[in-house]
């Protein structure tokens, strides 16, 4: 070993001995140094203005009232309390809000799993007439902005008797044309040779879809339960406009009620804040259990 | 493919051989998600526009016989009326005009930014950094207004830092003073000139629409950029790695530094992805209605009202639907006319002569040496 190794170690030697010749390359290899600290200075500085805020979040919420107003930016509550969680575990309506957004949440995000991926893969498989005018009048919806909706989704719900219903809640965003739009994209790109087996052996369409095509889907299938998770648990401005009842009030709709001081007297960040926090876990638990997905999947969307 | 695809059509049709009954799954399959956005988005929007005509008040059906049509009133009202109706919208857009302008430049300019930082060849956790600029825009915008409404609050963290730098920190989000304006104020300048203050557009006179965002409008600009940044930075990092290196060598060898690579190499390259992100920045930051619901309701002295949360106040707060309707149709023409123009603006055009000319001259030079 030792004797196999030995000449190497002289080679290096020799190419060290060899440095100080070439003056220019070893500036140029400084000057990167110094960028290469540089770079690395200002990511880690930028870092830490994204995390830190929600550090001191996590970190207010555990604080005093007092102590959140005198020393806003420390991590290290002092004294230590956890009387904000207590409030709104005990005394307050939020395990109603929590749990409303958990049933909207499972419930949106089924129903955009099976509809979207129904709608997507007949749009991109299926042969009928008028297809392509489904298809344009998606393109269409989906240029329509949200906020445009508020009134006239209220309307609607109005009219059809659900408001401040469950039903009124999940019905108007169990599908979305963002969604067709994908699962559309991703059943056009896998080969169609295992469905037409499939049919050779005399299966039905909806049979092919559901036990051939579907399985072969989940890559999309969790890029769509990733954004509709993502987009009914942070939802606010529908469930303002479909919901009055106290009992029907979601995560987002309590939390910015508690914001805008309904609850409480004075400015009590402490509460609010660890209101915010725990709102956040979920999609945060989320984000990182799909973090790799995540990042591709809007990689993904931009190829087209 | 194409010689294939009226056989296969007509075969659908007839429902006869293998793809018999095709056709009627197709529409099976697609009903759900046609019934659902025609009856909670098509239908809607038709009942609105009759809504924005008409002079219902919020009670019983927006179609029984009491309900009047009262023809473009309603949006003579907000952008003619003379009142406080038109004084409002005027405000909000101004508003929301100056949100756009600061925080879709900053926004793009951001996200790009962070993009070649992360995507550089050698970097040590690259992953870390681009999960901590990803992580705010996961989080919802409610959970983050909260935390902005604690950060910029008055003994915020925000003051805090401020305070070391020796500046006295505003009330940031109680301080309707435009930005400009105090700009101005600094150097002297209280009271604009005649012109300025005399002349008014939609009830706002020209002065005050050059007021700039107020104090804690810029709070929700700088909570808007934060927010999208890692978004956009996505985006561009795919758009990045989806450049081949052959160019980038090429321009090297060529005698390009970095900043021409950047400049003249990258950046055309990075077009398309550039022209999503400007378009989905326009679309979005005309939509600002959950901050503004969760933090100010519109104030200080209505310096943070956007036509999103106008048209919410209007219909559901003050009873006003058919103002509230129509000022949400107004919104969507603007959003879509300038999708449109900013479409016309960053089109394709064929490189002009002088372009071409300044591409060539540093190629020569390269040539002879």
């Amino acid at each position: 070993m030792t004797a196999t190794a030995s000449p190497q170690t002289t080679v290096l030697a020799e190419q060290r001995v060899d440095g100080p010749v070439k003056p220019a390359k070893h500036r140029l290899s400084r000057k990167a140094l110094g960028w290469q600290i540089g770079l690395y200075a200002l990511l880690i500085v930028l870092a830490l203005i994204y995390i830190y805020p929600f550090l001191v979040q996590v970190a207010t919420s555990f604080k005093t009232d007092a102590a959140a107003a005198a020393d806003p930016i420390s991590l290290a509550p002092q004294p230590f309390t956890w009387a904000a969680y207590e409030r709104l575990f005990l005394n307050s309506d939020f395990p109603v809000w929590f749990g409303n957004s958990v049933v909207v949440t499972v419930f949106v995000t089924a129903g955009r799993v099976f509809f979207n991926s129904l709608a997507g893969y007949a749009l991109a498989r299926l042969q009928f007439r008028g297809r392509g005018i489904v298809f344009a009048g998606l393109i269409a919806v989906m240029a329509v902005p949200t906020v445009v909706l508020l009134i006239p989704k209220f309307l609607v719900i109005n009219q059809l008797g659900i408001y401040d219903s469950y039903a009124g809640m999940i019905l108007p965003l169990l599908v979305d044309a963002a969604g067709v739009f994908i699962m559309k994209n991703f059943f056009e790109s896998i080969p169609p040779s295992v469905e037409e087996q499939a049919r050779i052996d005399g299966a039905g369409t909806f049979r092919i879809f559901w036990s051939v095509v579907l399985p072969m889907a989940r890559p999309a299938l969790i890029t769509i339960v990733i954004l509709s998770f993502q987009g009914s648990w942070n939802e606010l401005s529908h469930f303002v406009i479909s919901t009055q009842s106290p009992e029907l009030t979601t995560l987002t709709k309590g939390v910015a009620s508690l914001a805008s001081g309904q609850l409480s007297q004075g400015s009590q960040f402490p509460l609010k804040l660890a209101a915010a926090a725990i709102m956040t876990i979920p999609v945060a638990v989320v984000f990182f259990i799909f973090q790799r997905r995540i990042m591709n999947a809007s990689e993904g969307a931009v190829k087209e | 493919m194409s010689a294939l695809s009226p056989a296969r059509r007509r075969a659908g049709s007839s429902s006869s051989g293998i793809r018999r009954g095709e056709a009627a799954a197709g529409w099976l399959f697609t009903a759900p998600v046609l019934i659902i956005l025609g009856v909670f988005l098509l239908v809607p929007v038709l009942m609105a526009l009759w809504v924005s005509f008409s002079d219902w008040t919020g009670r019983g059906s927006p179609f029984s016989s009491n309900v009047g049509f009262v023809g473009l009133d309603n949006y003579a009202a907000v952008t003619t009326g003379g009142g406080l109706a038109e004084r409002d919208f005027g405000t909000a857009l101004r508003n929301n005009a100056w949100y756009v302008l600061l925080v879709v430049p900053l926004q793009t300019a951001l996200s790009l930014f962070l993009a070649v930082l992360v995507n550089r060849a050698i970097l040590r956790g690259r992953g870390f950094f681009r999960t901590a600029f990803y992580f705010p825009s996961v989080t919802s915008s409610v959970a983050i207004t909260v935390l902005w409404l604690f950060l910029f609050s008055s003994s915020g963290a925000i003051n805090e830092v401020l305070s070391w730098l020796g500046v006295n920190g505003p009330n940031w989000f109680s301080d309707p003073s435009g930005v400009v304006h105090n700009l101005l104020g600094a150097v002297g300048v209280t009271s604009g000139p005649a012109f300025l203050t005399g002349n008014t557009l939609l009830g706002v006179s020209w002065w005050d629409w050059l007021a700039g965002p107020s104090v804690a409008m810029s709070a929700f600009i700088l909570m808007a950029v934060f927010t999208t940044s890692g978004t956009f930075m996505l985006l561009f990092i795919a758009g990045l790695q989806n450049i081949g290196g052959d160019v980038q060598e090429a321009a090297m060898m060529d005698g390009a530094n970095g900043w021409q690579r950047f400049w003249r190499v990258t950046l055309p390259q990075l077009k398309p992805v550039l022209f999503t992100v400007l378009t989905l920045g326009l679309i979005g930051t005309w939509q600002v209605f959950d901050q503004i619901y969760t933090g100010t309701q519109g104030g200080p002295g209505k310096t943070t009202l956007t036509p999103a949360y106008l048209s919410y106040s209007s219909a559901f707060l003050s009873q006003q639907w058919g103002q509230g309707a129509a000022i949400a149709f107004v919104l969507f023409v603007i959003i879509v006319a300038l999708t449109i123009l900013q479409r016309f603006v960053l089109r394709d055009r064929p490189v002009s002569r002088r372009r071409i000319r300044q591409y060539e001259v540093p190629a020569q030079k390269g040539a002879k040496r």
